[in-house]
């Protein structure tokens, strides 16, 4: 079958014509067929996914409805979930099933969403590429030689791939944009505090946010529905309503303006996607909308103070990782420094024992000034610019990445390289804002993305003015060839 | 800023990460590379911006100081390495 949206599913669940289980069989079988070329999904959850299919079904013949109501997803293996292996794609978690689970996927679940499986993705969501998984790479399903981008990789080769109607991933400082980019579908990160943090496993607690990747911007309107809202169990989730993101969706764009920084469009972006982005643009001025010349000047810092906080707050958050309480444990420990040096020795990946260190160091006694104070001040002044566009225009937009997907290994041994891929999208965590990525065509047969930023609690205006682009375009209706 | 190897053995038993002799080379030569690239700030005059810890401005939320968790030490010790008689197991610390 060709691969319809999420909307256009739950339209059919409406009118009868499907029934959850066999949409979920039918994804199963996708899954079970297709995944070995991708590596995108670490665990399948087959017959909890048909028994929750069933108990969807169950709950609409009983007269229930609802637009998420017996949808198929994928959650990313960085969300608890009860009952189901969370291993974060690490040695560390390989054995860890929560006892609960994250808010975000308890609400999807309420809402009657069927849970497929969990994806793959960076150690701990630390990484670009999915390159950094104890399950191995994830690999992008236009050419199954390149990266599918992360951290959440797996997430977003999935949704490409027609794996699942929509999935579950988390945006740290692009890990849910920079895939959805390069593997040519729509990606959210909300407004930092808008989804609960609650069971989705800590990185950097100051920039972590989860957020839906689907097909089209109305999908991503439908999931984050859910998904957003007050958490009280949650001490940063943000203490206000919820817009109705589908409600607004077609509102039209006249006279909308959208403010395009210098820095975005300079040195280092490839002339392929400078070419596509500036013909979505192009778009958006044939819809009536403004395109106006803007400056973020400290962004050429966000590389250097994000690699700072992230490191920092890593460092400790992964402090929890002693072979203690849960996960994994070193054989025969001869004390107690050498269970905790060893269990850690022995179950992070290379990269995450790097950002440990980076971000240890950054915090011990005679650095803190040098390092987080100035990464944090940093950060503000970053913000400034962002707050200071956002009283002259709309909404910002760019590129989501500087190039398209690279080769798997390619860029694996230089660190800060793979860090630079990530230089038009760590600003938005650092800033706290909310950010989409929208299929904007293609270069040499792979995705480009746009890349949407708005002001704090702006998703409805992101997603009006995405589902817009999309309604006019047919780029996210693109799909890989398997 | 560059580091030497003496001080990544003190960063990696200040994180409780033990560096294999062999690795400590390399792991030097890349958290020195990723500190070079880190200096860019030391070149921005920053005096006087307050620094921005959490991206709202908020504030630590407190809850009331009541009791709101049921007992589960049973589900989470069921997933510890070791334990005994509901307490986790440690090397002996104390000879």
């Amino acid at each position: 079958m060709s691969q319809p949206t999420l909307a256009e599913l739950s339209r059919r669940l409406g009118e009868g014509a499907v029934s959850s289980v066999e949409l979920t069989r039918d994804y199963l079988d996708r899954i079970e067929a297709q995944d070995a070329a991708l590596n995108s999904v670490i665990t399948v959850t087959a017959e909890q996914a048909l028994a929750e299919a069933e108990a969807a079904d169950a709950r609409r013949a009983a007269g229930e409805s609802g637009p998420l109501l017996g949808i198929p997803l994928l959650h990313k293996d960085i969300f608890c979930t009860a009952g189901v292996r969370t291993s974060c794609g690490s040695k560390m978690l390989d054995n860890f099933v929560p006892p609960y689970d994250a808010t975000a996927v308890a609400r999807l679940k309420a809402a009657g969403a069927v849970t497929l499986g969990k994806t793959n993705c960076d150690e701990f969501a630390m990484g670009s590429s999915n390159e950094n998984s104890f399950y191995g790479p994830a690999r992008n399903p236009w050419d199954t030689d390149r990266v599918p981008g992360g951290s959440s990789g797996g997430s977003a080769a999935a949704v490409a791939a027609g794996f699942a109607a929509g999935a579950t991933g988390t945006d740290t400082g692009g890990s849910i944009r920079q895939p959805a980019a390069l593997c040519g579908i729509t990606g959210l990160k909300p407004t930092y505090g808008r989804v609960s943090r609650l069971g989705m496993v800590a990185f950097a607690s100051s920039l972590d946010q989860g957020g839906p990747l689907a097909a089209t911007a109305e999908d991503c309107a439908l999931l984050l529905q859910a998904m957003a809202g007050f958490d009280a169990a949650d001490s940063t989730s943000a203490e206000r309503e919820v817009d109705d993101y589908s409600a607004t969706l077609d509102g039209d764009l006249n006279g909308l303006r959208i403010g395009l920084p210098k820095e975005y469009f300079g040195d280092g972006l490839d002339p392929g996607i400078e070419a596509a982005v500036r013909a979505a643009l192009a778009e958006y001025e044939a819809q009536g909308a403004e395109l106006v010349e803007i400056s973020l000047p400290h962004t050429h810092l966000a590389v250097p103070a994000y690699y700072v906080i992230a490191p920092a707050e890593a460092s400790t958050n992964l402090s929890r990782y002693d072979g203690v309480r849960y996960g994994y444990r070193c054989d025969d420990p001869q004390d107690l420094n050498d269970l905790y040096t060893r269990t850690r020795e022995e179950a992070f990946g290379a990269e995450v024992k790097r950002r440990i260190l980076v971000g240890t160091y950054a915090l011990s006694a005679g650095y803190y000034d040098a390092y987080y104070r100035k990464a944090q001040q940093i950060r503000r002044l970053i913000q400034q610019d962002f707050l200071a566009a956002f009283d002259s225009v709309d909404l910002i937009m760019g590129p989501t990445t500087p190039h398209p997907a690279w080769a798997l290994g390619e860029k694996v041994n230089d660190p800060v390289a793979m860090y630079l891929e990530d230089i038009y999208t760590l600003s938005v965590n650092l800033a706290g804002l909310p950010g989409m990525s929208v299929p904007a065509g293609f270069v040499n047969e792979l995705p480009v993305g746009l890349q949407l930023i708005g002001p704090h609690f702006g998703e409805a205006r992101l997603l009006n003015a995405a589902h817009r682009f999309q309604q006019a375009t047919d780029w996210h209706t693109r799909r890989p060839a398997l | 800023m560059s580091v030497d190897q003496a001080e990544i053995e003190k960063i990696a038993q200040l994180a409780r990460i033990r560096v294999a002799p062999t690795d400590i080379a390399e792991l030097t030569e890349r958290i020195t590379g990723i500190l070079e690239m880190v200096d860019q700030m030391q070149a921005v005059d920053t005096t006087g911006v307050e620094p921005l810890a959490n991206p709202l401005n908020a504030s630590q939320r407190l809850r009331e100081d009541r009791v709101t968790e049921s007992d589960r030490h049973a589900e989470f010790q069921a997933i510890a390495p070791a334990t005994e008689a509901d307490l986790y197991l440690v090397p002996k610390v104390i000879d």
